[in-house]
């Protein structure tokens, strides 16, 4: 009687995960064995092991440890604050309100902040550096990919930091401990678990970024997310689009292997 | 448990009641049953106030809704979610949706007003016989560069952008076609050029114009150009005469070795439901009065021979935009490539845009 209970919470749970978790992965395998006319075959695999492909593979890695790394140093002591401050619900929430725009738009106004002719320019010119290319560089594309990924970096460390048993602290303090070693052998450690949610949710995304490579970076950064993005619209090529979504996806769960927690 | 379960409830009743207003709105609107025409454009691409206009005179309700590509309106119109009425692709696409059963045959009948259309434009080899479409506007792809930022220098071939001194100067549309047909072009192959020689040839062009490359982007060309943001932009001529309109300065050449000539074309999808309104929407934009107001509102040039009295001489008399027919033969239309091929054009690209400085 019990079990069939149990059974019964159990099927939206088993639903939700055939029809959209282990289907759409299957598709996506299945497609990836078909070329563009449609004939069963390892091309697409094999085209991944060409340089283009490994080239891309390695610059969308290379991008998006670029991001995790900026967020990670930004989001940390913004975090580490914020639970110093009194209305601290009240800063998070300003953190948390620019994800509530929506994305093109923000990424829209950077056009227009880091044009030759924009806000930021203006400030160079005005303490005398003068005009820099600043728009379609690698630089503004991890100025904003950083800007858009920070509150997801910030969310979970802040609340590791607030799990942090404050006593734990003091005693680290009593015991003489400089407040540099404090934090090294007692506050990060135990934060880690928020650091590890953290990467994970910016690394993975970034990984497979497209809109901005071109609003931003002006195609001058090609990232796995771009290419899958012209195969399926433009080429129409759904196999070579699959395959390389195979291997993102063998990446990530890579990516959530090293970083998961080992218990 | 509870207040969860309560919460969850409310949510459930508050989206019933949101989504029975929406449908009193949608029945109040004339959003129902057959009396809705769907229409599907390239985005900014029609007068809206013609769309009014339409709706005054026929009681159809007019659901306007865009693409940014040829590929993805294909798309959509393939996977037939939607019940599109009209459409409009460019040349290269009819003729594919052709091959794949993808159009309903027009009744000349019921468009009187295709009279008005300038025979040149008529039974061209994509659809012989307007069988399944009528031309809808046409245009060039070129560059539009800025006077003032070349201090006079003049452009007047494709060639001209491989000069050292435009150092991260260009603007480049993002399509394969547009980009690898500019290489070709500068090559003198054609721009339906299928041997591959030529074809890496060309992107080893590319490569070589790659440090006077600023950006690859896309609509966005249209307010990076007139803001200054670079001096040159490759782009279709009615986004250069909506860019010239804003910034005096800029300049549209299509250039001496040849280019791009398209059209495109309205068309009635087997995805639609309304085809005696479709066929009215495209007779009521083939009316002279109605074809002159879009073009002036557009930028693009348009195929009503008729239409032409309706617009201002210095429109209809700009070469750049109203070329001569006699003068543009070194212009091709793309042909349907196929898809290899057209995947082969892309996988160029692609190699084009991650070549670094």
């Amino acid at each position: 009687m019990k079990n069939s209970v149990r059974n019964v919470y159990l099927f939206p749970y088993i639903l939700w995960i055939a029809l959209c978790v282990v289907a759409p992965i299957a598709l996506i395998v299945y497609d990836s064995f078909f070329d563009i006319e449609g004939h069963w075959t390892l091309e697409n695999y094999e085209k991944f092991f060409t340089p283009v492909y490994l080239k891309m593979t390695l610059s969308s890695f290379w991008y998006a440890f670029l991001i995790t790394l900026f967020s990670l140093i930004i989001a940390y002591p913004t975090a580490y604050l914020l639970t110093k401050t009194k209305h601290k619900q009240l800063w998070l929430l300003m953190i948390i309100l620019p994800t509530w725009v929506n994305l093109l738009l923000k990424v829209y106004a950077f056009l227009g902040i880091f044009g030759t002719f924009g806000l930021a320019n203006a400030v160079l010119n005005a303490v005398g550096i003068g005009t820099k290319q600043i728009l379609f560089t690698d630089f503004s594309f991890v100025f904003v990919s950083v800007y858009i990924f920070i509150p997801f970096m910030v969310l979970p460390i802040f609340n590791a930091l607030e799990e942090l048993n404050p006593s734990l602290v003091d005693a680290a303090r009593d015991l003489g401990a400089s407040a540099w070693t404090t934090f090294r052998r007692v506050v990060f450690p135990l934060t880690l678990d928020g650091v590890k949610a953290g990467c994970q949710a910016v690394f993975i995304p970034a990984l497979s970024l497209f809109m901005i490579t071109r609003l931003i970076a002006g195609n001058r950064v090609i990232t796995l997310g771009t290419a899958i993005e012209e195969h399926f619209l433009v080429t129409q090529d759904w196999g070579m689009g699959a395959t390389i979504a195979v291997f993102l996806i063998m990446i990530m769960a890579f990516v959530v292997v090293l970083t998961g927690n080992r218990r | 448990m509870r207040k969860l379960v309560q919460s969850f409830i409310a949510v459930l009743l508050l989206s019933l009641l949101l989504l029975y207003v929406s449908n009193r709105l949608n029945e109040a609107g004339g959003y129902a049953g057959d009396n809705t025409l769907i229409v599907y454009n390239w985005g900014d691409y029609i007068d809206p106030k013609l769309i009014t206009m339409f709706e005054k005179q026929t009681g159809l309700k007019v659901i306007y809704q865009t693409f940014d590509s040829n590929e993805a309106m294909m798309a959509k119109i393939a996977q037939g979610g939607t019940t599109f009425d009209v459409a409009v692709p460019s040349e290269y696409a009819i003729s594919k949706m052709k091959e794949e059963g993808l159009l309903l045959p027009l009744d000349h009948k019921k468009l009187p007003n295709l009279k008005y259309i300038d025979p040149r434009f008529l039974n061209l080899s994509f659809d012989p016989n307007n069988r399944y479409s009528v031309p809808y506007f046409w245009g060039t792809v070129g560059i539009v560069y800025n006077r003032n930022m070349l201090g006079g220098k003049k452009i007047t071939s494709w060639n001209d952008l491989w000069d050292k001194e435009l150092r991260n100067q260009i603007l480049l549309i993002d399509g394969a076609r547009e980009v690898m047909g500019m290489a070709l072009n500068s090559l003198h192959y054609s721009l339906n050029d299928t041997n591959k020689a030529h074809l890496q040839e060309a992107k080893r062009k590319l490569d070589a114009l790659v440090p006077n490359v600023k950006a690859i982007v896309g609509d966005e060309i249209k307010i990076l150009i007139p803001n200054e943001e670079a001096a040159i932009g490759v782009v279709w001529s009615g986004d250069a005469a909506e860019m010239i309109a804003e910034n005096d300065k800029l300049d549209y050449v299509v250039p001496k070795e040849g280019s791009n000539l398209w059209f495109d074309n309205m068309i009635i999808p087997k995805t639609a439901k309304n085809i005696e309104g479709a066929h009215q929407f495209i007779n009521f934009m083939l009316d002279p009065k109605h074809a002159a107001q879009n073009a002036e509102y557009v930028g693009y040039a348009t195929p009503n021979k008729q239409a032409l009295q309706y617009l201002p001489k210095e429109i209809t008399e700009d070469k750049r935009f109203y070329p001569d027919f006699d003068k543009i033969g070194h212009l091709e239309v793309y042909e349907n490539l196929g898809k290899r091929m057209l995947a082969y054009y892309n996988e160029l690209f692609l190699e084009f845009k991650m070549h670094r400085k």
